[in-house]
């Protein structure tokens, strides 16, 4: 049978098990956030029995040994649906498994892959610090060796979802006499464990996804180190990278809400002076310039998602993706606003303006997580183009000598 | 590769050195590379095989005038292959095919497009230029490569329609006048037809079949304008790794860095927009306008900041002659304006778009 016959005869059967295993899911639900926890864990335990979850990942790991393909036909058939999930999922089956994969013990891939692709556990990242932001490698939290375990002090912020996660990926400093990229370890930790203190943050949406981590003496057995000592900036790399391909297809287009064809349809509904605003030169000017980013977004993530399944991974231009996407969703919810002129800045009945501003708030911080557009442009100027690093003062400064 | 192959071509027959002396001479091509790519078959590319081409699809004219955007080469490629001869395919019958494009695909030929006329823009309506019976009557300009076209495929109206007619620039009843011109390596003239002979295409005519010309015409178009953008832009990377300033390299400042990775997220948003418009097209379908829309607007945009900000780059030097900043600051400026500029194209854009959104007022 050709591959082609063989990829229908696969949609056919994911697209029956779907119609039968996701139909409470047709439609969009909001659940309150423990809700969407368990059931985003159900959701995964019920794949697994299935053998759709972690599709392309072997067995052992808790996957259904397929093939990428078929993972990519599930993606797409399951996309059709509003099935359950939240960001400590991605955290785990995407980044947390590519660092195990890449720097970790065949033996700890198949122990943590297991858990999660059977959806016993979810994930948190440990990263991001209050002084250590884009300067990752500055970080503070301090892991100091005891017999066969690691004792961690100090406090990690903007960990997505940390309430909720069962285990964390967890980078800190096992050695502040090298230079400070060099002293870093990898370590998973049991959010369980005595001395993970975790603490909502407030944000500017009202709401908490992020919290603050304080980890006072939490001990980590060395078994649960990835990679070797100091080797913690590559895996930090190798989660980024990851983080950096999700992104890829964050908005892709279509007539979504928020959409540029939506926008256009909002325009042309919004009456102005003996006609709409879809007459007005200078929003046809902006419309056409977002739709051509919107688009280039999907076409780009289109070959890139091609490419990473040819087996090439991500090439460093991944990094527009989030660059374009953050800026084109402030850009679009600020205009989603101005259509209504004064009002646009007030709640109303007749649109749904709180996603509005929601979405327009959540932009800004999409401007900044997973590498803030500067942190960006630097690197599609390095990495892509090869034009010199930064000037740095830190260069090969042990990290106990540098300036605060 | 056959991109590799027209790389190497441009870089033997037209380098910037040649460029300047053909400029300096006032020669409106080089025919020398013209020739060549005939030999190779390039530009038969997706000529049919019954009509002397290769046979291949547009994909490879994309491929092809990409490279030789990048090299800013002095042949009417965009002019002859992908505007005329691919009218002629799409327009043309079995036999005016084989009567007309054979001599395209060996490049014994030149063929231009003249659908420009002095007081309207692309799509607008009514044309002057009209067609009785086996004549053509009316102006035309701007039209691009006309000097050295023989032949020229005229949009004109036939009783209140578009269509297309093959015209031999060589008989009395045809005038040519050169115009002076911005970029001087794709020289433009103005052509009036005083009741011309001409051979009518008969097998598409209307203005949807002309709108979806132009699509394609766009899409073609966007890729050469992609292959410039990607010259200026590594043009300019190169001149910023080379030059000192202030005791550094120029390409190690952050307001450069920041710039050329500007440049190069809307240069792959380009490229991504215009592969997925030759897709689009290839297929046929609802969204070829749209398609072809976002790939010229973004392509056009691309283009022209990569010109521009390529010599701001490469800073007093990139205003003199000898750099090789002005070839592109130039045709990316034609290029913006040579087939429907960005607010014509917007215009398009959001129309489809609204269209898109409520069928029924568009049909109405």
């Amino acid at each position: 049978m050709s591959d082609h016959a063989q990829d229908e005869d696969y949609r056919l059967e994911v697209r029956a098990w779907l119609a039968e295993n996701a139909a409470e899911y047709a439609e969009p639900r909001e659940f309150p956030e423990a809700e969407l926890v368990a059931r985003s864990k159900a959701w995964i335990r019920r794949k697994h029995e299935a053998g759709y979850s972690a599709i392309a990942e072997p067995v052992a790991a808790g996957g259904a040994g397929g093939t990428s393909r078929q993972a990519a036909i599930f993606e797409r058939e399951e996309a059709r649906y509003h099935t359950p999930t939240f960001t400590g999922v991605g955290i785990g089956f995407a980044m947390t498994m590519a660092a195990i994969k890449g720097h970790g013990t065949a033996q700890q891939y198949e122990h943590f892959g297991t858990l999660t692709h059977r959806g016993d556990i979810t994930w948190c990242q440990l990263f991001s610090e209050p002084a250590a932001g884009s300067d990752l490698a500055g970080l503070r939290t301090r892991a100091v060796k005891d017999g066969d375990n690691w004792v961690v002090n100090g406090q990690k912020v903007w960990s997505s979802w940390a309430h909720h996660a069962d285990w964390g990926i967890l980078i800190a400093r096992t050695d502040p006499t090298v230079a400070k990229h060099k002293g870093l370890t990898f370590f998973l930790v049991d959010m369980k464990s005595p001395g993970v203190e975790v603490r909502p943050i407030r944000q500017i949406t009202g709401k908490s996804d992020f919290n603050e981590t304080f980890l006072t003496d939490v001990v980590i057995p060395d078994a649960n180190r990835i990679g070797a000592e100091g080797e913690g900036w590559a895996c930090c790399m190798t989660v980024l990278a990851t983080e950096r391909g999700r992104t890829r297809s964050a908005r892709a287009g279509g007539d979504r809400s928020g959409s540029v064809r939506s926008l256009v349809r909002q325009a042309a509904a919004t009456p102005r002076q003996g006609g709409s605003a879809l007459d007005s030169r200078a929003v046809r000017a902006k419309l056409a310039r977002w739709y051509v980013r919107e688009q280039g977004l999907k076409n780009f993530g289109k070959r890139l998602d091609e490419q990473a399944r040819s087996g090439g991974g991500f090439p460093a231009t991944v990094a527009l993706v989030k660059l374009v996407s953050a800026t084109l969703l402030q850009e679009t919810h600020a205009f989603l606003m101005d259509l209504d002129e004064y009002a646009g800045a007030f709640s109303s009945d007749a649109a749904d303006r709180e996603e509005v501003f929601y979405q327009y708030l959540w932009s800004s911080a999409m401007r900044i997580a997973g590498g803030a557009d500067e942190v960006l442009r630097n690197q599609l100027a390095e990495r892509v183009l090869g034009m010199p690093g930064e000037m740095r003062a830190d260069k090969g400064v042990p990290f106990n000598e540098l300036p605060y | 590769m056959l991109r590799d192959q027209v790389q190497a071509l441009c870089k033997e027959h037209v380098p910037p050195e040649t460029l300047r002396e053909l400029i300096t001479a006032n020669a409106p091509w080089q025919p020398e590379l013209w020739r060549v790519m005939g030999e190779l078959g390039l530009l038969g590319a997706a000529i049919p095989e019954a009509c002397g081409g290769v046979g291949l699809t547009y994909r490879e004219l994309a491929i092809i005038n990409q490279e030789l955007g990048r090299a800013v080469a002095p042949v009417p490629f965009f002019s002859s292959i992908c505007m005329a001869a691919e009218a002629i395919r799409l327009a043309g019958t079995a036999e005016q095919q084989a009567r007309w494009l054979p001599d395209l695909a060996t490049g014994k030929r030149v063929a231009t497009f003249a659908w420009a006329e002095p007081s309207t823009t692309l799509l607008e309506r009514p044309l002057a230029t009209t067609i009785e019976g086996d004549r053509v009557r009316g102006p035309k300009t701007p039209v691009p490569d006309a000097s050295v076209a023989d032949l020229c495929i005229v949009l004109a109206d036939r009783g209140g329609e578009d269509c297309l007619a093959v015209v031999e620039l060589d008989q009395d009843a045809v005038q040519r006048k050169p115009l002076h011109g911005f970029d001087e390596l794709r020289q433009h003239g103005a052509i009036d037809f005083r009741r011309a002979r001409c051979e009518v295409l008969e097998a598409a005519s209307g203005s949807a079949f002309t709108a979806a010309l132009f699509d394609e015409f766009a899409t073609l178009l966007a890729f050469e304008q992609v292959g410039g953008a990607e010259a200026a832009l590594f043009m300019a990377r190169d001149y910023s790794l080379d030059r000192y300033i202030f005791g550094r390299r120029l390409g190690s400042y952050q307001a450069v860095k920041h710039k050329l990775a500007d440049i190069l997220t809307a240069l792959e948003l380009a490229t991504a927009n215009a592969l997925h418009a030759a897709d689009t097209l290839a297929k046929g379908g609802p969204d070829s306008r749209a398609a072809a829309a976002a790939a010229r607007i973004g392509a056009t945009e691309a283009y022209e900041t990569a010109a521009r900000e390529n010599l701001q780059v490469h800073g007093g030097i990139g205003f003199t002659w000898e750099a090789n900043c002005h070839f592109h600051y130039r045709r990316a400026r034609l290029l913006a304006l040579s087939l429907g500029s960005v607010e014509v194209w917007t215009d398009l854009l959001i129309d489809a778009l609204a269209d898109a959104a409520n069928p029924s007022q568009a049909a109405a």
